[in-house]
């Protein structure tokens, strides 16, 4: 079974391959999986280089993609993001890898549970989380058709199988009335187990800028209660629920990772579990929320 | 631009006076005024790039732009107001002939180096104070040691950065693989032998455009 990342190094060796407008930035990562190719610039340890380099490619016409961990492809280049891409209006593709604790044993440096929030603070950004490496096909060849600005939130964390049908999608259907819960990207696995014996509509959210806020509308129908799960903090698309439901009463509930400086090396799993966001701690959440059921 | 009558350098005071509002301009005034007139006028050609990372005090650069008819002239006269395509920095989006929004020191020359990685020859201006800028250093760094020969960043030097470049500007992009050349900022042949096209550069190329201090 190919990882997610591993997929995404196939993908750009296609990419290279198959289209002239293809160029990839990196800086000092995958390049024993990409390759070496005209059109494949690593800059060094150089991370704002990476997105001013991939700004100058979209400038002569090119379709760069950058590719880094999570918080050198976001955080530290952030403004270059805001103002080499967005403020030039140069399009690109960014990739990142190690989500919000993939790399947990390295510590707080290597977490980057703020990315999302951060790249959606940024106006005209698509965001896709994919839950499952086989989401990373359409989503990265539609990403790289276009001419946007589009990032993509690569994880080790996935769902049992791959979901169709777009960026938000209803695949379980409460009762009438029913809460609905919204699962981001790999929350689908732990969201699906925590709610087997409830009666709740479930709606996968693969695409989360721009936000649908009509598929929501239409999933809660004439519920009231809604819980957001997102892999990254906390809160992070909170203000699109509310837009979203802004003309009707309603209660929400938001998980994710705290806001906190959680000070703790480990595992992926051992993080999921402490921020409440495996089915242990969904489960309990739902019960907190919405009451408990048996 | 057919339908716009191109002016000269010496109309360049009264299209300066008209987005500042000052009755005299000395033209020495402005530390790029030069640099700017002799790439538009005697350097760049159709498939040239030209990107001024130093997006501060934007005049010089527009009254250029406006002399070459690529500005209309008309747009001087709201500089920085609401409705005005030119602001105090440069916003691509806005204003004609712009290839570059700047403003925020330090990302231009990242940029001109993406846009040369594609074989196109590309001109950046960029300020002694603005290489404060660590970003600049990982431009340098890189388009020096991968031979970028398609870059000119052009660094108009008034001794305006705060703690100075101990033993020159010039040795720090030599050592990372660049040519390095100082030219007097106000001689326009000698900017236009520094600047001309070099088809067979295997090195990014520095000019030094030194300027009296501000």
């Amino acid at each position: 079974m190919t990882g997610m990342r591993e997929r995404f190094y196939e993908l750009v060796r296609e990419a290279l391959d198959e289209n002239d407008r293809v160029a990839v930035v990196t800086a000092q990562i995958g390049n024993d999986s990409i390759g070496e190719h005209p059109r494949h610039f690593d800059v060094g340890i150089r991370e704002q280089l990476m997105i001013g380099v991939a700004a100058g490619l979209a400038l002569e016409g090119y379709r760069p993609v950058a590719h880094s961990y999570t918080p050198f492809l976001v955080e530290r280049p952030w403004e270059f993001l805001k103002l080499d891409l967005g403020h030039n209006d140069l399009g690109a593709v960014l990739v990142s890898t190690g989500a919000s604790y993939d790399a947990a044993r390295s510590g707080r440096t290597h977490q980057a549970p703020e990315d999302v929030a951060l790249v959606a603070a940024l106006p005209g950004w698509t965001i896709h989380v994919p839950g499952h490496p086989e989401e990373l096909d359409p989503l990265f060849r539609r990403s790289l058709a276009g001419d946007g600005r589009v990032y993509i939130r690569m994880s080790e964390e996935e769902n049992h199988a791959r979901v169709d049908g777009g960026g938000f999608t209803v695949l379980r259907h409460g009762s009438a009335g029913a809460p609905l819960i919204v699962a981001v990207g790999p929350t689908l696995r732990p969201v699906l187990e925590a709610t087997a014996s409830r009666d709740v509509s479930v709606a996968y959210l693969a695409t989360v800028r721009p936000f649908p806020y009509e598929g929501v509308q239409d999933a809660l129908g004439t519920g009231t209660d809604v819980v957001l799960v997102e892999p990254y903090q906390a809160g992070t698309s909170v203000a699109e629920i509310a837009v979203a439901l802004r003309d009707r009463p309603h209660r929400l509930l938001a998980l994710g990772v705290p806001n906190a400086e959680f000070r703790r090396y480990g595992t992926g799993a051992e993080h999921r579990a402490a921020h409440g966001l495996d089915a242990t701690g969904v489960a309990r959440s739902l019960d907190e929320f919405l009451g408990v059921t048996d | 631009m057919a339908t716009t009558t191109t002016l000269g350098y010496d109309d360049l005071p009264a299209l300066l006076t008209r987005l500042t509002g000052d009755e005299k301009h000395d033209r020495s005034s402005f530390s790029t005024l030069d640099v700017l007139w002799v790439l538009y006028d005697r350097v760049l050609g159709e498939d040239d790039r030209f990107l001024l990372s130093k997006g501060h005090g934007p005049t010089a650069f527009y009254a250029v732009l406006a002399a070459k008819g690529i500005v209309p002239v008309d747009a001087l006269d709201g500089f920085g107001s609401f409705d005005s395509v030119l602001g105090y920095h440069p916003d691509r989006m806005l204003a004609p002939g712009v290839e570059l929004s700047s403003g925020s020191l330090g990302h231009g020359l990242g940029v001109a180096v993406g846009a040369a990685l594609t074989g196109r020859p590309v001109w950046c201006l960029v300020g002694d104070g603005e290489l404060d800028e660590g970003s600049n250093w990982e431009a340098v760094q890189y388009a020096g040691r991968i031979g970028l020969g398609s870059l000119t960043a052009v660094v108009v030097d008034n001794d305006s950065a705060w703690y100075g470049w101990p033993e020159g500007i010039e040795r720090r992009f030599v050592l990372e693989g660049w040519t390095a050349q100082r030219v007097d900022g106000r001689d326009h042949d000698a900017l236009e032998g520094a600047l001309l096209p070099d088809a067979d550069a295997t090195r990014p190329r520095c000019v030094i455009a030194e300027v009296p201090a501000r």
